[in-house]
């Protein structure tokens, strides 16, 4: 009975999104934004990557605003798991030595892949987010081999709200040397090489460690509660 | 076969937000629910990339000099999906725990049974 209302509702709003989509072709060039960030975004921001420059740069506000999103979803995450939690610290099985050795000796690599992953954000394809999110697969790895290791909760607050404050704080240079906020105000340098850009790499290297940190204690709680 | 080929992304796209919303709209485990969500997240972000490509089109990235930008595929809708991906995870994991807590709560996850309860 119930599924079958749903069904008959799916139908219907099937039939809506394809009378919709039939009117957007496939593979056709549609937004003159899109067009106007390609042909003039190297120009204006000095960044090689157009989605960097799109991320950081053009809706540099939009993140800030989806950074904060992430942070509110981690504490949610924090405040709800914290309240009334029983302390029991369960016996855990020790993983066996393959596991072990794999974790310990992949854990600096895949820091060290985040970390390049993150600072050429503005040249290759990568970012922040993605630098901060294959930094957190890290730490799963390290709760899933070494499982009596912890990481430092101050540790990982400080470089959480860190990179929340670079973020804010360049943003309000801008305003000060610049027009607005989050204006460039660096130097934009050469295109394509490592120091260039202006504030790009700098505030992806703070979402780095703020999405990196807010993930892996996302993480921590998991584990904690379990 | 023209019409398959042409339209094979939106296809799978809605495909994957119905199926998400079925999930939502007829299961009662709290656990399956969440799971529709995120099946329905990654049909919505399918979806805007797959508005956002043009045929035989590149990352836009001039990573080399000479790089043709005509070809290009259009980077508003991947920045937009960029930061939607790592939100949705954090949703995901949100929901999660309440439904740990849910589950310490009412002993049970079933969202039938859980309304049936007093508080």
């Amino acid at each position: 009975m119930r599924s079958g209302i749903a069904i008959l509702l799916l139908v219907i709003v099937a039939f809506g999104i394809s009378l919709a989509l039939a009117e957007i072709p496939f593979g056709s060039p549609k937004t003159k934004v899109g067009r106007r960030y390609i042909d003039e975004g190297v120009e204006a921001t000095g960044a090689a990557n157009i989605v960097t420059s799109v991320v950081v740069s053009y809706r540099g506000f939009d993140t800030l605003g989806e950074v904060t999103v992430l942070f509110i979803a981690a504490t949610g995450l924090g405040a709800v798991l914290s309240a009334g939690r029983k302390n029991t610290a369960g016996e855990t099985e020790p993983a066996s030595v393959v596991l072990y050795t794999g974790c310990r000796l992949l854990f600096p690599l895949i820091l060290i892949f985040g970390t390049y992953i993150f600072t050429h954000g503005h040249l290759s394809p990568g970012g922040g987010f993605q630098g901060g999110a294959i930094i957190a697969s890290g730490f799963l790895l390290i709760y899933l081999g070494c499982r009596e290791r912890r990481i430092s909760r101050t540790a990982s607050d400080l470089a959480e709200s860190l990179g929340g404050l670079v973020f804010v704080v360049v943003g309000l240079l801008g305003l000060v040397f610049g027009r607005y906020f989050l204006s460039n105000f660096l130097p934009k340098g050469t295109v394509n090489t490592l120091l260039s850009a202006g504030i790009i790499p700098i505030i992806y290297i703070a979402i780095g460690f703020k999405v990196g940190s807010e993930l892996a204690s996302i993480i921590d709680n998991l584990i904690e509660e379990s | 076969m023209d019409f398959l080929n042409s339209y094979i992304y939106y296809i799978g796209a809605v495909g994957l937000i119905l199926i998400g919303l079925y999930i939502i709209l007829v299961k009662h485990n709290l656990v399956k629910a969440i799971v529709g969500l995120g099946i329905l997240d990654t049909g919505v972000n399918l979806f805007l990339i797959s508005v956002g490509y043009i045929t035989k089109g590149t990352a836009p990235i001039f990573s080399r000099p000479g790089i043709d930008s005509k070809d290009m595929v259009d980077p508003v809708p991947q920045a937009l999906v960029l930061t939607a991906i790592v939100i949705g995870v954090a949703i995901l994991a949100l929901a999660l725990s309440l439904a740990i807590r849910l589950y310490q709560h009412y002993g049970t996850l079933n969202l039938r049974k859980i309304r049936e309860q007093k508080w």
